[in-house]
């Protein structure tokens, strides 16, 4: 897993939302999928229905431990137990330091607040009161209330409930549920890269000579020049000489005795990118190879 | 052959320590310990996050080094919600909300709260005379569940037992967990149902009205009425209150969102929700006292008298609590 952490994607322009701090500069940050989103749902709710799952365990092994039948106890545990879980759980750890609870945690977002400001509790607090209209409600009703009204409008009217607010954070801009409406909150990608080593900084063999001419530079923009750094990064053997066959070919590039796949494409790479940077600064901004 | 004349290799090389320095403050600020945070760092950490800033404008206009301009951004970022997310510390938001947020939110909102009271006020006075008129009204009023034995077939001696007796037949801890489960989701559903523009809620504070109208009707019917208000009293000023202002908080949202005045509609709906949600914790906190009141003082409290007196006296509490201006209070404590 560290190996795919470590390839950078990129930014999809969909989910890129512009965060201007007092400074000036625009953090452009990214907004969390929808995957990842339902993902991180799932495993909280996981993680509740285990809680449920060891408390009941413990008391029973307690109970057929002491011998005694109690029910009412078992019952008084389980509905404090279901109801203090299903109202603060989110609340607790999303007001806590991390503004994400422990599935949202491990898929790498956070609650924000969408003005950019700091997050409060109220807004925590009614994002994930929604979620009982949301969510258990809709839930409680098509698990055990459509059984005993046994009607089908009702049934179906309660499955509608549950579609309309489970896909509406699929049919909105910023992939908004009810809560995030009514809490001024939305939720972003928080992923935490570390600085991967510069590139260009590699040293290569000397009794390899690698000139390109400016016309071997040209074949290529910033897009492709971001492509063959994350295939590089990656370091899959056969990708690279695939890729550096493909380069060689498409520059007329002579493959000498002694060339390694990898070293060429880290040649080609630094060349390539102070070309493009050097344009850079004279204001051009080659985007792809189709870019002239 | 390493391209040192690279000139954004250079420039990261350059500032890199200091970008690492700012992480590893950042990553001990994230991870709670703030206390291993020297002074030095503190002070050095405003500096750094600009520093870190102006080298994220540098890089995305001269660096193609995807890895560094993506760090910096999720560098800049975390810093970003670190710095100008003032955090309190717990207590002191506790505080904060009991003596300062909770008050204003329930004053702001008072409109709503009137006429979320209004609603319940109205149907359980047409309730009860529909019950007093016709006893079998009680049938169509009262949900099937919330009744149970206490209904116009059940002996008057019964009745007379449900009110004085404590736990008799339903086992009496389970019933109170569940509904104290039962009230705080019917104050969240209130709440969080003002989305759909207030109707829903208006609902729920209407059905509240009835079951309560044709529950005193039921007892008063047999000359016990004075006793059923009683024993509703006692944990009923705190739990009914705690309602009509989950009401209040469920109609402030379906307005804002109705009639937003000069905001967007999403963010007059945010705004009403934060401000819903503070009075909505206040209505958590209101009815768990409620439930204490309704598990222990009613059972262990048989006088009606006392009863009305200990219902009564919360709800004067309440009401100096939560409406008492308090601007004085704030110039004051401001010299």
């Amino acid at each position: 897993m560290s190996q795919a952490s470590r390839v950078t994607n990129y930014k999809e322009p969909a989910l890129t939302r512009s965060l201007v701090t007092p400074e000036g500069v625009d953090l452009r940050i990214q907004l969390a999928d929808t995957g990842a989103r339902f993902g991180a749902f799932f495993i909280d709710m996981a993680i509740i229905g285990a809680v449920i799952f060891l408390v009941f365990i413990v008391y029973g092994i307690i109970f057929a431990a002491s011998g005694q039948s109690d029910s009412e106890i078992g019952a008084v545990l389980f509905t404090m137990l279901w109801f203090f879980l299903r109202s603060f759980y989110f609340t607790a750890f999303e007001i806590g330091r991390y503004a994400a609870t422990p599935g949202k945690l491990l898929l790498k977002i956070r609650v924000t607040s969408r003005d950019g400001g700091r997050l409060t509790a109220p807004a925590v607090f009614s994002r994930n009161a929604m979620r009982e209209l949301e969510f258990f409600l809709p839930l409680q009703f098509l698990l055990f209330g459509g059984l005993t009204e046994s009607s089908g409008w009702l049934y179906l009217a309660g499955t509608i409930w549950f579609c309309v607010f489970l896909f509406f954070p699929l049919f909105n801009r910023d992939n908004l549920r009810a809560g995030d409406i009514v809490g001024g909150t939305w939720v972003l990608r928080a992923p935490k890269p570390i600085l991967a080593k510069d590139l260009s900084d590699k040293v290569l063999p000397d009794n390899v000579e690698f000139d390109f001419t400016p016309e071997q530079l040209k074949a290529y923009g910033i897009h492709e020049l971001h492509v063959l750094e994350d295939v590089i990064r990656n370091n899959d053997l056969a990708t690279i000489v695939a890729v550096a066959d493909r380069i060689r070919a498409k520059i007329g590039w002579e493959k000498g005795a002694k060339e390694k796949s990898r070293d060429f494409l880290s040649a080609y790479y630094s060349g390539l990118r102070k070309m493009l940077e050097t344009q850079m600064v004279f204001g051009k901004r080659r985007k792809d190879k189709f870019d002239v | 052959m390493s391209e040192a004349g690279l000139k954004s290799s250079r420039f990261r090389k350059e500032r890199e320590k200091s970008w690492r320095q700012l992480e590893r403050i950042i990553k001990k600020m994230e991870s709670g310990n703030s206390r291993s945070i020297s002074d030095q760092e503190m002070i050095a950490l405003p500096g750094l996050y600009r520093s870190a800033l102006s080298s994220l404008s540098v890089a995305r206009a001269t660096s193609l080094d995807q890895s560094v301009v993506q760090y910096l951004e999720s560098l800049s970022t975390r810093a970003y919600f670190i710095l100008y997310g003032t955090r309190t510390s717990l207590a002191k938001r506790i505080g904060g909300f009991f003596v300062r947020d909770w008050p204003n939110a329930a004053q702001d909102l008072w409109k709503e709260t009137v006429a979320s009271f209004l609603v319940i006020a109205v149907f359980t006075v047409i309730s009860y005379v529909l019950v007093m008129t016709n006893i079998d009204w009680f049938y169509s009023l009262m949900p099937g569940a919330m009744g149970e034995m206490r209904n116009p077939a059940a002996s008057t001696e019964y009745l007379r037992g449900t009110l004085f007796d404590g736990s008799s037949d339903d086992s009496l801890s389970s019933f109170s967990a569940f509904l104290m489960s039962h009230n705080s989701k019917v104050a969240i559903m209130a709440f969080a149902l003002g989305f759909a523009f207030c109707i829903p809620t208006a609902f729920f504070m209407a059905m509240t009205g009835c079951m309560l109208g044709s529950f005193v009707a039921l007892f008063a019917d047999r000359g016990l009425g004075v006793e059923a208000a009683g024993w509703l009293f006692i944990h009923g000023t705190t739990e009914i209150g705690a309602i009509i202002l989950a009401g209040a908080a469920g109609f402030h949202i379906g307005l804002s969102l109705a009639f937003p005045k000069d905001k967007p509609r999403l963010e007059s709906a945010s705004a009403a929700g934060r401000k819903g949600a503070v009075l909505m914790a206040g209505v958590v906190v209101m009815l768990i006292i409620a439930g204490l009141l309704e598990g222990f003082a009613r059972q262990l409290v048989k006088s009606t008298q006392l009863r009305y007196t200990i219902g009564g006296g919360m709800l004067f509490l309440w009401c100096i609590y939560l409406y008492l201006p308090r601007d004085r209070f704030k110039f004051r404590s401001k010299p």
